[in-house]
């Protein structure tokens, strides 16, 4: 019995992962699953990844769990003295560049997958995606994690330019809750974090009231529910 | 020499009185205005060679902002940086200041800026400047001009003249009138001004010039 409870306990929390962002007419809209695993066991299955940088930058974080926060906590020291100096809200491009350059130089060392979105004056919303070598690509939308190979297709499909905000909220639901459906590292609730102008939005949508894929079965009244 | 920068409502335009201590020198030698990036350019009064020195710190500091953050340095910030290492050369007794003045006149995204920094480590933003021997008149210039409304084209002319004024026929020898601008003309990008319109602004101002002369 040893060997397995240390499989659980020891092993490091890994985020499997699903996280996407995505530009629409006005800001972006970050999403993420709520699953962080070690090795099988789900040690948090209401986790945020969706982490701030600053007022108006967001980060979303996959892979280890340990390494994705250490690079944002680094990032938010540097935008952090970074917006005092200036004495402006620091652009996302900047964010983006700070995350990558720690990504890059460090690539030996750091297995996560970021994405950072966010809004400024400048550009308005826009997503930065830094995968795992260290490279950096702004895009419409960007996905991550082990969820998002099951994605590809269906944006490929789905994703229109010039969404509105309640469009493009809708397609992250829909689009996390089908990697959900089928990668099991990914699992939980959807979390949404919307970035404008007009300042920041976090919301929550259930696992049990997402909606349902082929196959899938509705979730019932757990008989667990003391009364 | 004189060296003088103005903000026009479109861009920054830098111009300089370069003596001219030899008639073998080359037409065009011994710049006195340097890029420090794409977006921003500097003029120096002084000492050429401690002047060309904080070139090349602004130079570095412009590149490490952009490898490290991505972007192009904003130019209040190039300047921070620029005043703190004049200030730092005024601290310790084994490093002289700095013998020169320098104007930075940059476009960054919050629109045109005029900075100069002073050998004491200060500096301030302006909307005109003038630093070297005919800064004093050629501030009363600067004062007379209308510079919200004008474009760099008309700054171009209007600096000409202001520096063919401050010279001083007696006294100093002939002169050289180097000029570079950075405005929505230059696609922001600090460059020598177009051979035309410079070749522009001095006959005009070599006409300003002959006006005064007649008026009594």
């Amino acid at each position: 019995m040893e060997p397995m409870a240390s499989q659980w306990t020891e092993a490091p929390h890994s985020m499997g992962t699903t996280i996407m962002a995505v530009e629409y007419d006005g800001g972006v809209i970050l999403g993420a699953d709520s699953r962080t695993t070690t090795g099988v066991y789900v040690a948090n299955r209401a986790s945020d990844k969706i982490t701030q940088l600053t007022d108006n930058v967001y980060l979303c974080r996959s892979g280890s769990a340990a390494d994705s926060q250490v690079v944002s906590d680094y990032v938010r020291y540097f935008l952090n003295q970074h917006t005092i100096q200036l004495g402006r809200p620091s652009t996302v491009k900047t964010a983006g560049t700070l995350v990558k350059e720690l990504s890059y130089q460090n690539k030996s060392f750091l297995e996560t997958g970021l994405i950072v979105a966010g809004w400024d004056k400048y550009d308005g919303g826009s997503v930065y995606g830094i995968p795992l070598g260290g490279t950096m690509l702004r895009l419409p939308f960007a996905t991550g994690g082990s969820g998002s190979s099951y994605l590809y297709g269906f944006l490929d499909q789905a994703w229109k330019p010039d969404m509105t905000h309640e469009e493009a909220e809708k397609l992250v639901v829909k689009s996390i809750a089908l990697a959900i459906a089928r990668d099991g590292a990914s699992g939980g609730v959807v979390r949404t974090v919307t970035v404008n102008e007009q300042g920041v939005e976090r919301k929550f949508h259930a696992g049990d009231k997402l909606p349902l894929f082929y196959e899938e079965i509705a979730p019932r009244p757990s008989p667990l529910r003391a009364h | 020499m004189t060296v003088v920068g103005i903000r026009c409502k479109d861009g920054v335009v830098l111009g300089v009185e370069k003596l001219i201590s030899s008639k073998m020198l080359l037409e065009g030698s011994n710049r006195r205005i340097h890029a420090v990036d794409r977006h921003a350019g500097m003029a120096m009064a002084g000492l050429a060679s401690d002047g060309r020195q904080i070139v090349t710190k602004a130079r570095g500091e412009a590149s490490n902002y952009r490898s490290f953050y991505g972007e192009e340095v904003p130019i209040g910030e190039l300047c921070d940086r620029v005043a703190h290492y004049a200030h730092l050369c005024t601290l310790y007794w084994w490093l002289r200041p700095f013998g020169s003045s320098a104007i930075l006149g940059g476009y960054d995204r919050d629109g045109p800026q005029l900075y100069m920094i002073e050998p004491s480590g200060v500096a301030y933003r302006y909307f005109g400047a003038a630093v070297g021997k005919g800064r004093q008149a050629a501030k009363t210039e600067i004062e007379k001009l209308n510079l919200t409304d004008m474009t760099c084209r008309q700054g171009v002319i209007a600096v000409a003249k202001i520096i063919y004024g401050v010279h001083d026929e007696a006294k100093d020898k002939a002169f050289e009138l180097e000029m570079s601008w950075i405005c929505d003309e230059s696609n922001r990008e600090h460059q020598r001004v177009p051979a035309d319109l410079l070749a522009e602004a001095k006959q005009a101002a070599k006409e300003a010039q002959e006006e005064d002369m007649d008026a009594d």
